[in-house]
């Protein structure tokens, strides 16, 4: 009688890589909605600096909700980082990534706007 | 041309990267990821960068302020949209095993940095002493 051969639950865990790369993307990616908070404070600063109109307000509030959609993208990758299954998470997909850029040129046209 | 169309419809239709050769070791992808943050992070400065002029620089003529500061914010738009046309292209040319794309944006980008400064420089001084 042969039994099916179950995966192992007490599998060595795949080896920790030395070089940390998923802590360093993980980091890279904090670096980065560290950036877009500090363009979204200078876009409030401009707002409440130029009088705050209707206008103004209204993009500065779309700057912050660009900051919000940037810091969830930022979440779901960082979150695909630390739960991968052995220590391999998957590539960044191609959406991600453009949510990401487009998220940047948003908050660039945001500014031309408020600056303007 | 042809090849930013194409480039452009990988970026909403994730599925197509995956039909290209085989998946690369994920330190490779993962490093990939890093440089375009990284890109992402110049594009943000730049934009940084344009607010900084507008807020920082209000004794320059209104022309002088809104045009140094659309520069920058031009720079930044156009920085952050390579950033994820450059991520495309190296994942790909790492799923074909072909040799990464070669860019000469980063020298277009240091001599149009290095342009914005020295006018920068100019127009403040011109303008303190004015």
């Amino acid at each position: 009688m042969t039994v099916p051969a179950a995966p192992d639950p007490h599998q060595q865990p795949a080896a920790r890589d030395p070089g940390l790369q998923p802590e360093r993307t993980r980091l890279a990616w904090r670096r980065t909605t560290l950036a877009s908070t500090v363009v979204a404070v200078l876009a409030a600063k401009t707002t409440l600096q130029g009088g705050p109109t209707a206008a103004r307000v209204v993009l500065s509030a779309v700057c912050c909700a660009l900051w919000l959609g940037f810091l969830a993208v930022a979440h779901h990758r960082i979150r695909t980082l630390a739960t991968a299954e052995g220590g391999r998470p998957a590539a960044l997909t191609p959406r991600h990534a453009t949510a990401a850029a487009l998220c940047t040129v948003a908050l660039a046209a945001c500014a031309a706007a408020l600056v303007s | 041309m042809i090849e930013l169309v194409r480039n452009v419809r990988v970026w909403f239709a994730p599925e197509r990267v995956r039909e290209d050769g085989g998946t690369p070791d994920y330190r490779f992808s993962l490093a990939n990821e890093r440089t375009f943050l990284a890109w992402l992070r110049t594009a943000l400065a730049l934009i940084g960068g344009g607010f900084a002029v507008d807020q920082f620089l209000p004794d320059l003529r209104w022309g002088w302020r809104v045009g140094l500061a659309l520069a920058l914010l031009a720079a930044g738009v156009l920085c952050s949209l390579r950033a994820v046309n450059h991520w495309v292209r190296c994942e790909r040319a790492m799923r074909r095993g072909e040799d990464l794309p070669v860019s000469r944006f980063p020298a277009l980008l240091g001599v149009v940095v290095a342009i914005v400064a020295v006018a920068m420089v100019v127009i403040v001084l011109a303008g303190w002493e004015g």
